[in-house]
């Protein structure tokens, strides 16, 4: 009876609502520091302001304890330089990770000198970074004497750059030895730790609350960030946040191109969680952003594709040999200690082995060897990197529970079977988030972002540092300045925007609106772009905004969450196309193809493009491709103070 | 006896309809499934010591940690739909399985 069709069957009506419903409802909370979206950097960043002796604010719009994209797992602790098995120098790593067009060399800087601080705090506090229970004895990057084990990642070769397949030189490790700069992690203990601390801190969490606006000095746009609105997705209550500095820790904006829930499931690599919310926020309040114009191809998964992310050849296959149907071995790297490290086969290598399967010289479908393995090697493969990471636990589980073995069993590949992604289906938060100066804060005062929230992130560990960096250097902020009274009428219309899905109980529901949202970008923002075809997608979106918003309705707390979402997605999508009109050229890097400037990465155009608002109108600016000057220099420059590893209670 | 059957009028089972299947013999209700779904698919179910309802299968991202953080063993289990069940192959007979 676990079906509500079951449910329905069997008692004659649907449930009640299992929550109090609060609509109208307000509550008032009031701390040093808020922070919005308890992923990660969300949770770091509470815990780091926390530790400074301050009063906080933790908001989450699904439950701290799994939420965010690594609430289930992580298996690399990436760019950890500064670890005792490292044999590069921290700054030279970070220098070398931003020498990459349109990244973020201010948060690489920060990963890179803070993040193995922060992995031994998150040790402290119940996280497993070490094979403490001598498990992986014998496999390769295993240290006896830390019993760190580091991954073949980025050992030598670093393939962070498509098809850039190369090894490098370091001044600081001339002899060429392994990087080691990769650590392998328990990661399904993090996030519960995490959680588990902030409330031993005393950190006042919000579960289930989605923060739907930042209020600003006098309500203006462009003023002091004093506070945030939310909304609680299971009651409807209304929360009003006032804070002295407020961090922005939400993602980007997962399924702008798609959706697809009937067969599919949620058919991409982030769940619908991720809708952008913290970027139109802040969009909102007059913060400048960056990169928005970039684009990737949407990492379809689950439903639509099996979910070993793409497949075989890929990181989540790390060290597994890659054979045909008859055994033959692919020339497909594998991000194994073999290829020091290589994830992505060249477009070479690729065509070479399409070109062999039509001709019969390889057999499909693909297969992970496990059983050629190295006992120790299989198990930390299939144990520690998959068993750990993200999403990927449960499909481990479900195989094992189902017989599989991997000692005796090869484990089917999908890759050329499930074929690619769609071209028009792209993908919003390739490098697109808020601009952020050496104090993580971001253009409005009083506002910090961390994690995925900033332009140009990073994976797990970055999220992390980052957090932890914004957490401090908010609660520093938060001490020089008072509480600020908040607008009522800013308040007022937030909450009039909320509520008006609830007011109405037949028209367009959020579904519908979200698939009108992507067929939109599908149609003009898909491979083919230029300045008319971004017009035609502003005007389809205004005419959505117009016509279809008005209509949007919402029958319980939890679809009124959803509908907010799309609002979120709605104006993430207009924010994109303002971006992408305002690149006059075509970007590699950005996957960003221009029929009518099509000139790949002209010389001139080699900057950040930012994008903001001013008294609601679109204003863009630029920002050259290293603003953030001298990586070491700044750094040292505004952490004087910075003491290491927290030593407190 | 079929002509009999009492019919009421609902609308589509969604697909999935039942991203995971619950044991009612060894889950107790503690609701901790539903309190780590980053989505919120589930609901308590009315009747207290009860499994949960899943209210919003069809926006299951397949997170798994409803499974994974449950702390009675086999009270729930992942059910992945028919279309997403993964293969493997003995590497010795050739024989080849599917979840």
């Amino acid at each position: 009876m676990s079906t509500w069709h079951s449910y329905f069957k069997e008692k004659g009506q649907a449930p009640d609502w299992p929550y109090p419903v609060r609509f109208d409802q307000e509550q008032e909370i009031s701390s040093d520091v808020l922070v919005i979206g308890g992923g990660i950097a969300g949770c770091w960043a509470a815990i780091s302001a926390a530790r400074q002796g301050l009063n906080v604010a933790l908001v989450e719009k699904g439950d701290t304890v799994r939420s965010g994209a690594g609430g289930p797992g992580c298996d690399h602790w990436c760019n950890a330089p500064a670890n005792p098995l490292s044999n590069v120098d921290p700054d030279e790593w970070a220098e070398h990770m931003a020498d990459r067009p349109y990244c973020n060399g201010i948060g690489l800087q920060i990963q890179c000198r803070e993040n193995f601080d922060t992995l031994l705090e998150l040790e402290k506090i119940g996280g497993k970074v070490r094979d403490t229970e001598d498990e992986y004895v014998g496999a390769e990057g295993r240290d006896d004497k830390t019993k760190f084990m580091i991954s073949p990642r980025y050992t030598k070769v670093h393939s962070y750059v498509p098809w850039a397949i190369k090894p490098t030189t370091f001044k600081s490790n001339p002899e060429g030895k392994l990087n080691n700069v990769v650590i392998r992690v328990w990661g399904s203990t993090f996030k519960p730790a995490l959680k588990k601390e902030c409330k031993r801190l005393g950190v006042k969490i919000f579960d289930r609350v989605m923060g739907t606006g930042l209020l600003t000095e006098n309500g203006v746009q462009g003023g002091r960030v004093i506070g945030a609105t939310g909304v609680n997705n299971r009651t409807g209550e209304f929360m009003i946040f006032k804070s002295k500095a407020t961090i922005l820790s939400t993602a980007g904006a997962g399924s702008i191109w798609l959706i697809s829930t009937e067969l599919g499931g949620y058919s991409n690599m982030m769940s619908r969680a991720i809708s952008g919310d913290g970027t139109v926020m802040a969009w909102k309040a007059g913060a400048e952003l960056t990169t928005m114009e970039g684009s990737g191809v949407l990492r379809i998964a689950t439903g639509l594709k099996h979910k070993w992310y793409t497949g075989a050849g890929d990181a989540s296959y790390e060290n597994v040999p890659l054979v045909d149907a008859n055994g033959k071995r692919l020339p497909l790297p594998i991000q194994g200690w073999v290829d020091a490290g290589a994830m992505v086969p060249s477009p070479e290598v690729e065509n070479k082995i399409r070109e062999g399967i039509l001709k019969g010289e390889y057999a499909l479908p693909f297969y992970g060897d496990f059983p050629a393995m190295p006992e120790v090697e299989r198990k930390a493969t299939w144990n520690l990197m998959l068993g750990e990471e993200s999403t990927t636990k449960i499909i481990i589980k479900t195989f094992n529970e189902a017989g599989y073995d991997p000692s005796r069993d090869l484990l089917q590949s999908y890759k050329f079977i499930e074929g690619n992604s769609l071209p028009q289906w792209g993908e919003a938060g390739y490098g697109g988030g808020l601009v952020v100066d050496w104090n993580l804060k971001t253009t409005l005062d009083g506002l910090y972002a961390a994690g995925t929230q900033m332009f140009a992130p990073e994976d797990h560990s970055y999220a992390a540092a980052t957090g932890r960096y914004a957490g401090r250097k908010a609660a520093a902020y938060a001490r020089q300045v008072s509480e600020s009274k908040i607008s009522r009428e800013q308040v007022d219309r937030e909450k009039a925007r909320v509520y008006a899905p609830i007011k109405r109980s037949s028209g367009i529901e959020w579904k519908e609106l979200h698939a009108g949202i992507a067929r939109v970008m599908q149609y003009y923002v898909s491979e083919f772009k230029n300045e008319a075809l971004f017009n035609m997608a502003l005007g389809a979106l205004r005419k959505i905004e117009e016509e279809s918003v008005p209509l949007l309705f919402a029958l319980d707390p939890h679809k009124l969450l959803r509908s907010l979402e799309d609002l979120s997605l709605l104006s993430y999508a207009q924010i994109i196309i303002q971006a992408m009109k305002a690149r006059k050229a075509s970007s590699v890097p950005l996957n960003f193809r221009r029929i009518d400037y099509p000139t790949l990465d002209p010389p001139e155009w080699n900057k950040f493009l930012t994008i903001k608002q001013e008294n609601g109108k679109v204003k863009t600016g630029e920002l050259p491709m290293t603003f953030w000057g001298n990586m070491k220099n700044q750094y040292e420059a505004h952490n004087k103070d910075y003491s290491g590893v927290y030593k407190g209670k | 006896m079929m002509a009999d059957k009492k019919i009421t009028a609902v609308p589509n089972v969604t697909t999935p309809s039942a991203p995971v299947i619950f044991d009612p013999d060894i889950c107790d209700g503690c609701n901790t499934c539903v309190e780590v779904c980053q989505i919120d698919v589930f609901m308590p179910n009315p009747e207290k010591g009860k499994p949960p309802i899943m209210l919003h299968p069809d926006e299951c991202w397949y997170g798994g940690c409803c499974v994974n953080d449950c702390p009675r063993p086999g009270a729930i289990k992942f059910n992945w739909p028919l279309q997403q069940r993964g293969y493997w192959k003995n590497k010795a007979t050739g024989e080849v399985h599917q979840i």
